[in-house]
């Protein structure tokens, strides 16, 4: 049972999972690193977009590429309506109301979501084009997982490159780094951090669609513990890091994937523990996780 | 001094008529009323010593279904009686605890369950406490998740996902507001005492507090633990009411719940918690009713969110609470002016 292949297969699926926390971890470490804030409105997004990206493709049958295009549209106006609301008007409060308001935000999102599709799970057909399966001696695959391979390392380069090479993205790193002196620098601050939950919100929407099409299936509460587990691949990689909470994701996504895989089955329940068990590990070890740096507190 | 005397009295009054009250209560309503009555008073406690960590700490803990959890299947299976051992696949108590001809009364299984949660928030608290309190928030939801997937893996001990059924009815409007008079007494020892004052001096500034030798992780694993007792009494006080618990109902929206309690009610003020969890109790069986009829499923926790939501945006420190400016906050304010909306690294 545990020859070569078997292995070769889990650790694809480790890593396609990895792709999606990584993704998530993206825009959640951005936010937690300029507000502080653990964003859990940002799991709610994943679900808004694969619902989203249901009813654009399959029930209004739009083309393939201008659904994507809407998704992630969709994802960056409601990440800036999230911004604009609420969370500009709570800062410069206590970190924890925008925690709570986070939190709050989450619930509302999944219980709209539960009130207008159904509590129960939608079926969400892999598009055709993405659903040929290939078979080598070694790797049986579908279109969807080099797809969701490609595009995740596709969003991850251009990221890199937004945030190391382009004005705007230098300004977000800045403001991270420390928000009174880049107000001071003359970056607008405010532009600065709507525009980092635009992206993250757009690249969770879109993550909605690949969870989607690779898993098979929707549900109003399929962002919850997948939002949180983005944070724990966040803290794994280390707070503040956006190659950390890249890496984070493909260590997190392995590590839950193999650790079922190799266990007995009777451990196979167990997947969601092994996950917050490692962040608990992580903690105790490592607090700054893999790539990050001590946080140091200012007087 | 001479302040705590009369105050000590009130709360020996306010116990005898609340006694009195709950004494009409008992007589006058029906079975109904006073299922709900029995459920606010447990979500009050639960919400009461949910405000000892989240309202005075300072710190944001999500984990307080789990605790919850912990106790309400500990005093469950104290309890269990003898003879529906075996019908129901629950194991026998070892010699430890009695022996297997042996069930626990009602008190000590609370106590119990009560004393584990507490022990669990320990070794949860320990490792993660020393850290910036946010990651308490994300450590506390993991452990919600980890005791959730115990409570349906475990079959030997929990019967898995169909939970225990055929829990004996112990639960009465008086031992449930005895405990919740006995977790307000306590929560308001603590904060009137040398010990509260350094909590909230943690909650306003850590490192001002440091530097006056307050040792951070100290007082907050303690608020932590102590919470978490009243939360495995509340748990096992509900196990007893509803004499069924499945692992899933003590999930998110639990925890959630008794959030919303708190931040509506207000967060680090005596009586915010209890008027938190009596209005939205109220609120949720007002609503259910229509939930059901129009098949709306979701629309109760929909309204929490949507309160919780705009208490934060408008009135963030809750329905009873007073508006509280930090002296830190005043000070930058009247320095930088416009300037201190931006201080939020520090």
């Amino acid at each position: 049972m545990f020859s070569l292949s078997y292995f070769l297969q889990q650790s694809m699926n480790g890593i396609i999972l990895g792709c999606i926390y990584a993704l998530l971890a993206l825009g959640m470490t951005v936010v937690y690193g300029i507000l502080r804030l653990i964003n859990f409105a940002h799991g709610a997004l994943i679900t808004l977009g694969a619902f989203f990206m249901y009813f654009v493709f399959f029930r209004l049958g739009l083309p393939f590429v201008a659904a994507l295009f809407l998704v992630l549209g969709f994802g960056g106006a409601m990440g800036l309506v999230l911004d604009l609301v609420a969370y500009r008007k709570l800062r410069g409060g206590p970190e924890v109301a925008l925690l709570i308001t986070s939190l709050g935000f989450y619930t509302f999102i999944e219980n709209f979501t539960k009130l207008i599709v159904s509590p129960q799970p939608y079926a969400f057909k892999t598009p055709e084009f993405l659903a040929t399966l290939y078979r080598t001696p070694y790797l049986t695959f579908r279109t969807v997982d080099v797809f969701i391979i490609f595009s995740s390392l596709l969003i991850m380069l251009a990221f890199h490159l937004f945030v190391k090479r382009t004005k705007l993205g230098i300004a977000m790193r800045a403001t991270a780094e420390n928000l009174e002196v880049a107000n001071l620098m003359g970056i607008e601050v405010n532009r600065v951090i709507s525009v980092a939950f635009v992206l993250g919100s757009a690249i969770a929407a879109f993550t909605g669609f690949l969870w989607g099409a690779k898993y098979g299936q929707i549900s109003y509460d399929m962002g919850f513990l997948t939002g949180v587990k983005a944070f724990v691949a966040v803290v794994v990689g280390g707070v503040g890091s956006i190659p950390g909470a890249m890496l984070g994701g493909f260590v997190l996504g392995l590590a839950e994937i193999l650790s079922i895989a190799f266990l007995p089955t009777r451990f196979a329940e167990y997947r969601d523990g092994i996950v917050f068990a490692i962040l608990i590990l992580v903690l105790l070890i490592r607090p700054s996780g893999i790539m990050g740096i001590r946080e140091e507190v200012r007087v | 001094m001479k302040r705590r005397i009369p105050q000590e009295l009130w709360f020996v009054v306010g116990g005898l008529v609340l006694f009195g009250a709950l004494f009409v209560a008992e007589k006058t309503l029906n079975r109904y009323l006073l299922h709900i009555l029995i459920l606010m008073g447990i979500y009050s406690i639960a919400t009461v010593s949910l405000n000892l960590t989240n309202g005075y700490t300072g710190l944001f803990s999500l984990g307080h279904a789990a605790f919850m959890a912990i106790g309400a299947y500990t005093s469950t299976l104290l309890t269990f009686p003898v003879p529906l051992r075996e019908a129901y696949d629950l194991p026998r108590l070892p010699w430890f605890l009695g022996g297997p001809d042996a069930a626990w009364s009602f008190f000590p299984a609370l106590l119990v369950g009560g004393a584990l949660a507490s022990c669990a928030a320990l070794l949860i608290g320990a490792p993660v406490l020393r850290l910036r309190g946010h990651y308490l928030s994300v450590a506390s939801l993991g452990f919600m998740v980890i005791v959730v997937t115990f409570a349906k893996t475990l079959k030997g001990i929990t019967r898995g996902p169909m939970g225990i059924s055929a829990i004996p009815l112990y639960t009465n409007v008086y031992w449930t507001f005895l405990w919740l008079f006995i977790t307000m007494y306590v929560v308001w020892r603590i904060v009137n005492s040398r010990f509260g004052r350094a909590l909230m001096a943690l909650r306003e500034d850590e490192t001002a507090a440091q530097v006056l030798g307050i040792y951070p992780m100290k007082y907050k694993l303690f608020a932590f633990v102590v919470g978490a007792f009243f939360a495995g009494v509340a748990g096992g006080l509900y196990a007893h009411l509803t004499k069924a618990i499945r692992p899933f109902e003590f999930s998110f929206t639990l925890t959630f719940q008794i959030v919303v309690m708190l931040i509506v009610g207000g967060m680090g003020t005596m009586s915010g918690p209890v008027v938190g969890a009596v209005l939205l109790l109220a609120l949720r069986y007002a609503l259910k009713p229509l939930e059901e009829h129009l098949k709306l499923y979701g629309l109760i926790e929909l309204v929490y969110a949507l309160l919780l939501i705009v208490i934060m945006l408008w009135k963030p420190e809750g329905l009873v609470g007073r508006k509280r400016v930090s002296a830190r906050g005043r000070q930058e304010r009247k320095e930088e002016g416009e300037w201190a909306r931006f201080s939020i690294l520090r």
